[in-house]
């Protein structure tokens, strides 16, 4: 995933702010690294957290040895310990493993959410933005009716379409509603990053020389619109975990017993006022994730703009 | 102004004409029986003399153009079809939900409104920097926090903690608050982030430094240039959060076990009750288009030059051409040129 290029050891090697400029140039590495932690604390902890969390997703063995899903009628509800860190639930299970495991549920769904948004809501923008016309017209028009239904609205109508034609809700269908609903906030952004490519004096050079278009948006065009495009990828992976969450919430996305974020705090309400942890910790789970992808966010929207 | 107004009317009728044909595509690409199973099935309650008035009605064996012709004819006149659990119009379903949601969406569109002022203002002018920081901070972490989980947090610290409020709805309007502060949040969390930033922008602008050169204060600068220039993106931004404050609703009234357009959703969510579904995006839409409307109205009043390029304006927000206009006025409504007793942080550039 391309947001985990942005790591603190490729980004210290340029000057950031101020703050670096004005120091001394003869300065150590471990100097130089120590005041890039200084400044970008931030957003180190939010890589740190969104690290976590994938890793979390794509090898959860690794972090705890418990069955998320094997019922243990003898460790019912057992508050936080040193064997059970965030305790168990009511059918006895670790909620630590079951967390570690939900974050591939949460961190997939959002990922393809995302994937659809992008792939549906580039190619729209992309053909709006660079053909024009009477066809840009329509597809914009139909763009700003998308955007008046609300979009988890809308998530929702997908879902039950799906539930009706398939019997059953599910995290992909969710997540693909999710994707579709958001693509309209893609096609926008792409659409303007190729209106203002295209208007640029080197598309016009590459189009007199002869280029075709594939060749001009290929080389041009999508390098160009990346920086900003993926900075909106970021906060939209924070959204996109959020509605996830939500409509597992209400039962129309993960259905149990697998470990999905909004699925855990759903089923740690009932038991809130006496076991609090059982909703805490998978809610902080979601927040953390959901802040540190929009910290990363603005720091490349930052860096796109600079 | 007439004409103004007349244009942005048409847009609105178009806008809800296509987001009703969207939502009755996506109804008709369910499976062709959908509504005779839903009849048929038992533990719906639905007479015989009724399911022959609903199968006449959705006229299912005609072409999908003769149905939707029909369909939109009932939808101009009022007629939004028939529940397919208990044969009840939808607009009474509708107009039965409504009431309660209006009281919630409103009251938490005011509390999100005042959330972002306040914060806007706090993250600009506090007088210390860790305070600018920690509240500037805040919209992020607002935007970060699902609504679910703040509801459930709120229920919990004030109906079963302090025992403040009612768990449940009891029609009170204490009962109202810690609903309509979940959704504010919601709600506060972009209108603050865009508040405080078209606040920065404005004060960096030209005639905020002229101002200030010529002596003016900060509230004075604040009240008469910088709130106006702040506002626009601000309204904009209001008009979109309409839409989504109804589906932040079905979020919060199922949190608090509200009645309400959210219950409504969710019920015919669980029994795909698709007309009524339908309905529920209506209604959303309705909402939306209005309050877009409404804010497209205010626009000219807040800001004239609107009526000479609409497009410009709306799309850049907070512009430069905005200070030149701006400037002019205030730097007529000062007193004369004097020295200013302290230069303001931002005059300190070369």
């Amino acid at each position: 995933m391309s947001i985990i290029a942005v790591e603190p050891s490729t980004a210290d090697q340029e000057p950031h702010d101020e703050a670096s400029d004005r120091a001394p140039r003869t300065r150590s590495s471990s100097s130089t690294a120590a005041r890039w932690l200084g400044s970008h604390w931030v957003l180190a902890i939010s890589v740190t957290v969104f690290s976590v969390a994938l890793l979390w997703a794509l090898i959860p063995g690794a972090f705890t040895h418990y069955d998320p899903i094997a019922i243990d009628n003898g460790l019912k509800l057992r508050p936080p310990s040193a064997e059970h860190w965030f305790g168990t639930d009511l059918l006895g299970r670790d909620l630590y493993s079951r967390i570690v495991y939900g974050a591939r549920a949460s961190l997939l769904g959002a990922s393809i959410a995302v994937a659809v948004a992008v792939v549906v809501g580039s190619v729209l923008g992309a053909v709006a933005g660079w053909f024009g016309g009477w066809g840009d017209t329509v597809l914009m028009r139909l763009i700003d009716v998308l955007l008046s239904i609300p979009g988890f609205l809308l998530a929702i109508s997908i879902v039950v379409l799906y539930t009706a034609r398939t019997g059953h809700a599910g995290l992909v269908p969710a997540a693909i509603a999710v994707g579709l609903t958001t693509s309209a906030t893609f096609a926008r952004l792409i659409r303007s990053e190729v209106l203002r490519v295209r208007a640029s004096n080197y598309v016009e050079a590459a189009i007199t020389s002869g280029a075709t278009t594939f060749a001009v948006v290929r080389r041009h065009v999508i390098p160009n619109s990346v920086a900003t495009t993926v900075s909106l990828i970021a906060v939209q992976l924070g959204i996109a975990i959020i509605w996830i969450a939500s409509l597992s919430f209400l039962g129309l996305g993960a259905q149990p017993p697998e470990p999905e974020w909004g699925l855990l705090v759903s089923d740690g309400r009932k038991y809130i006022a006496t076991r609090g942890w059982l909703t805490l910790f998978p809610a902080l789970a979601i927040v953390a994730v959901v802040l540190a992808t929009n910290n990363i966010s603005r720091h490349l929207s930052k860096r796109a703009t600079r | 102004m007439r004409t103004y107004i007349l244009k942005r009317f048409g847009q609105a009728a178009l806008v809800l004409w296509a987001a009703y044909t969207v939502s009755f595509l996506l109804l008709s690409a369910l499976p062709g029986d959908a509504v005779h199973n839903r009849i048929q099935n038992p533990e719906a309650q639905i007479s015989p003399e009724q399911a022959q008035v609903l199968i006449e009605y959705y006229g299912l064996d005609r072409p999908l153009w003769e149905q939707y012709g029909s369909a939109l004819t009932a939808a101009v006149h009022g007629d939004l079809g028939y529940s397919l659990t208990d044969g009840r119009a939808v607009t009474e379903l509708v107009g039965a939900a409504l009431p309660s949601t209006l009281a919630l969406t409103g009251l938490a569109l005011l509390f999100g409104v005042v959330f972002a002022v306040l914060i806007g203002i706090v993250a600009n002018y506090a007088p210390w920097k860790s305070v600018r920081e920690v509240v500037g901070s805040l919209p992020s972490l607002f935007g970060s926090i699902p609504t679910f989980v703040v509801g459930i947090l709120l229920l919990q610290l004030f109906s079963f903690g302090f025992r403040l409020i009612p768990a449940s709805d009891d029609g009170s309007f204490v009962a109202l608050l810690a609903p309509a502060v979940t959704l504010g949040i919601l709600v506060a969390a972009p209108l603050a982030q865009v508040f405080t930033t078209s606040i920065r922008s404005a004060r960096a602008q030209p005639f905020a430094h002229v101002l200030h050169a010529r002596g003016a204060g900060q509230v004075y600068v604040f009240r008469r240039g910088v709130l106006r220039n702040s506002s626009m993106p601000v309204l904009t931004l209001l008009g979109l959060a309409c839409g989504e404050l109804i589906a932040g609703a079905v979020v919060t009234e199922a949190v608090f076990a509200r009645p309400g357009i959210g219950q409504l959703t969710v019920g015919a969510v669980s029994t795909q009750d698709l007309p009524v579904l339908q309905g529920v995006v209506l209604v959303a839409a309705l909402a939306y288009v209005t309050v877009n409307f409404v804010v497209d109205v205010a626009y000219p009043f807040i800001d004239p030059r609107v009526l000479v390029n609409p497009k410009a304006q709306r799309r850049s927000g907070v512009n430069t051409k905005a200070s030149a206009g701006a400037a002019d006025r205030e730097l007529a409504a000062l007193p004369p040129l004097r020295v200013p007793r302290r230069l303001p942080v931002e005059m300190s550039m070369p």
